[in-house]
């Protein structure tokens, strides 16, 4: 009989210090955070400093945590995978060394994560990938289109030229004098406005996958700015419900051109922006005729955390990925890089 | 009693190897960059080269600054990290008295400092003894020169950040200024191995490091409160 397998990960690359394990691939068997959200608040965004600073304070209690919850010891564990990027240095460097250290003390193979990589196979954790599989990765820091035809293999066919969907959402949300962070603030606006505004919508060049978001979101600031002006009465809902509903119908109408384009059987949706429920109920809409199948995880994975890490972690450990101990936090590591390297001579 | 020490908190990358109270080995280099790429590669190499493994290591001591935030926390994380696997006490040791430790036996005074830019540096004070006359502050080099010269006392300056500061310290010190040469001014992590056999460990989760100074975000942000 083939004995489990155990994935420790670790994840540190924005503002959450967090550690999972996941059994045989798929099996999340314990899933720790701890939030410094309450932290950031009062300076309206993540302070890399600060978040590094939590870290280091963290990191040792969140793996006692996660084993506990586990009920495992250190030695059970068969591989530690950890995010090496991208994400804010000083605080991937926290992770990093911590994943060193253990994997070292105990003598483990050490694999290093994407962090998207991540977010897709957070996924996995819930139902089990169908090839080709395109994922519309949607966060703070990424708007992309990524096509898998295998584990472990990423293309990347569409991507934001300009800002990430999540730093218009947070940067609109600024405008309109929400709290952070700002992106669900703007979504339960938005539920309760109409789309009275028609702000343009970025399609691009025909057959093009690429996003661009730097226009609408100076396009809603114009507009705030200019009814101040005129002292023009301009209701909140409806802005934050008229902006919604230009990312929403970009971000679906082009995962769904882009799944037919490539036949894929499933879709599926990552990223902390993939918690908007105007984006779920869009993409829902959108897919509800369409062979493929739709896949939103649980809000729980959506943002950001180890478990996910775990998921694609554990995949890259089976497919034969090894870091060495020079591992680095890299904070603009590219998803195709990072599937092509890790491997040993002899896969290559 | 069989210590691994580690020190990235500022130029230095240190790691020593401690074996029934005898240094077993030392490694340092001082070129001030990629702590995180070389750390681990150093311990594995030294541990190797000196046959211990990690099961044998009874003890962790580690600089906890003040120093460069981030090389701080790279110490630390890794320190941490392998005391918790390993389920032995971690020691911080201060990053200035690991600097200090290399004038133990001037008989005057010993002020080691790192520069801390715009004219300030962390520093502290010892006695001829070793003891700790003066808590670690985060000060303007200038005033901090004038208060060393009213003791009136000989005094040694540690720091490999000495050229930032050499013609200050001679102008306002005079004769009461001593300047060794450069290895002195290289913290040893061998000594910190030793001193973290003496000293009391710190329960792992609460072993933080000492900044001497915050964030500048949330000093901005405190400025602010009081302002309003
Ligand atoms: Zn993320």
């Amino acid at each position: 009989m083939k004995r489990d397998e155990y994935i420790l990960a670790i994840e540190t690359s924005c503002d959450e210090t967090a550690a999972a394990i996941v059994k045989n691939e798929t099996e999340l068997i314990a899933n720790v955070i701890a939030s410094q959200i309450e932290s950031h608040k009062r300076f309206g965004g993540v302070v890399p400093e600060i978040a590094s600073r939590h870290h280091i304070e963290q990191i040792t209690v969140v793996l006692e945590e996660v084993l506990q919850e586990a009920q495992l010891s250190v030695e059970d564990i068969d591989a530690v995978a950890v995010t090496e990027g991208p994400g804010l240095v000083g605080a991937l460097l926290v992770g990093v060394n911590a994943a060193k250290s253990l994997a070292f003390s105990k003598q483990k193979p050490l694999v290093g994560v994407h962090h998207i990589a991540g977010h897709i196979y957070a996924n996995r954790l819930e139902q089990e990938f169908e090839f080709p599989l395109l994922s519309l990765v949607v966060s703070g820091g990424h708007t992309e289109l990524i096509l898998m035809h295998e584990h472990g293999s990423f293309e990347t066919i569409g991507e934001t030229r300009d800002d990430a969907a999540g730093e218009a959402y947070d940067k609109v949300a600024r405008t309109l004098g929400l709290p952070y962070p700002g992106g669900p603030e703007i979504d339960k606006l938005a539920a309760t406005g109409a789309e009275t505004i028609d702000f343009p919508r970025a399609w691009l060049e025909a057959g093009s996958y690429d996003f661009s978001f730097s226009g609408l979101k100076s396009a809603v600031l114009n507009k705030l700015h200019n009814a101040k002006q005129k002292q023009e009465e301009l209701r909140a809902e409806d802005v934050a419900a008229s902006f919604q509903a230009n990312v929403v119908d970009v971000l679906s109408t082009k995962t769904l051109e882009a799944a037919r384009e490539h036949n894929v059987k499933q879709v599926i949706v990552a990223g902390g922006v993939a918690a908007n429920s105007g984006l779920r109920s869009a993409l829902e809409a959108k897919f509800s005729d369409e062979a493929c199948s739709l896949l939103i995880p649980p809000l729980s994975l959506c943002t950001d955390n180890a478990a996910m890490i775990a998921a694609a972690g554990a995949v890259a450990y089976r497919q034969g990925h090894r870091a060495e101990w020079d591992l680095n936090a890299n904070p603009a590591l590219s998803l195709e890089r990072y599937a092509a390297s890790g491997l040993t001579k002899e896969q290559e | 009693m069989n210590v691994l020490a580690i020190d990235t908190s500022n130029h230095s990358l240190g790691v020593a190897i401690i074996k029934n109270s005898h240094v077993a080995g030392e490694l340092v280099t001082t070129i001030k960059k990629n702590h995180s790429v070389r750390l681990m590669p150093a311990i594995q190499q030294l541990m190797a080269s000196t046959e211990t493994t990690p099961e044998e290591l009874d003890r962790i001591a580690v600089a906890v600054g003040p120093g460069s935030f981030t090389g701080v926390r790279i110490g630390l994380s890794t320190a941490k990290t392998m005391a918790w696997s390993l389920d032995i006490p971690v020691v911080g040791i201060s990053s200035l008295e690991a600097v200090a430790f290399q004038g133990q036996y001037f008989s005057g005074q010993v002020c080691p400092f790192f520069d801390a830019r715009r004219g300030l540096v962390y520093t502290s004070l010892y006695d001829g003894s070793g003891n700790r006359i003066k808590d670690e502050a985060n000060v303007l080099m200038n005033d901090w020169l004038l208060e060393l010269k009213a003791t009136e006392t000989r005094t040694l300056f540690l720091s490999q950040d000495l050229q930032v500061h050499e013609e200050q310290i001679t102008s306002i010190m005079g004769d009461l200024a001593v300047i060794p040469e450069a290895s002195y001014h290289q913290p040893r992590p061998a000594s910190m191995g030793l001193a973290a056999i003496r000293r009391e460990p710190t329960p792992v989760h609460r072993l933080v490091p000492n900044y001497l100074r915050m964030a500048e975000a949330e000093a901005k942000w405190l400025e602010r409160q009081e302002k309003s």
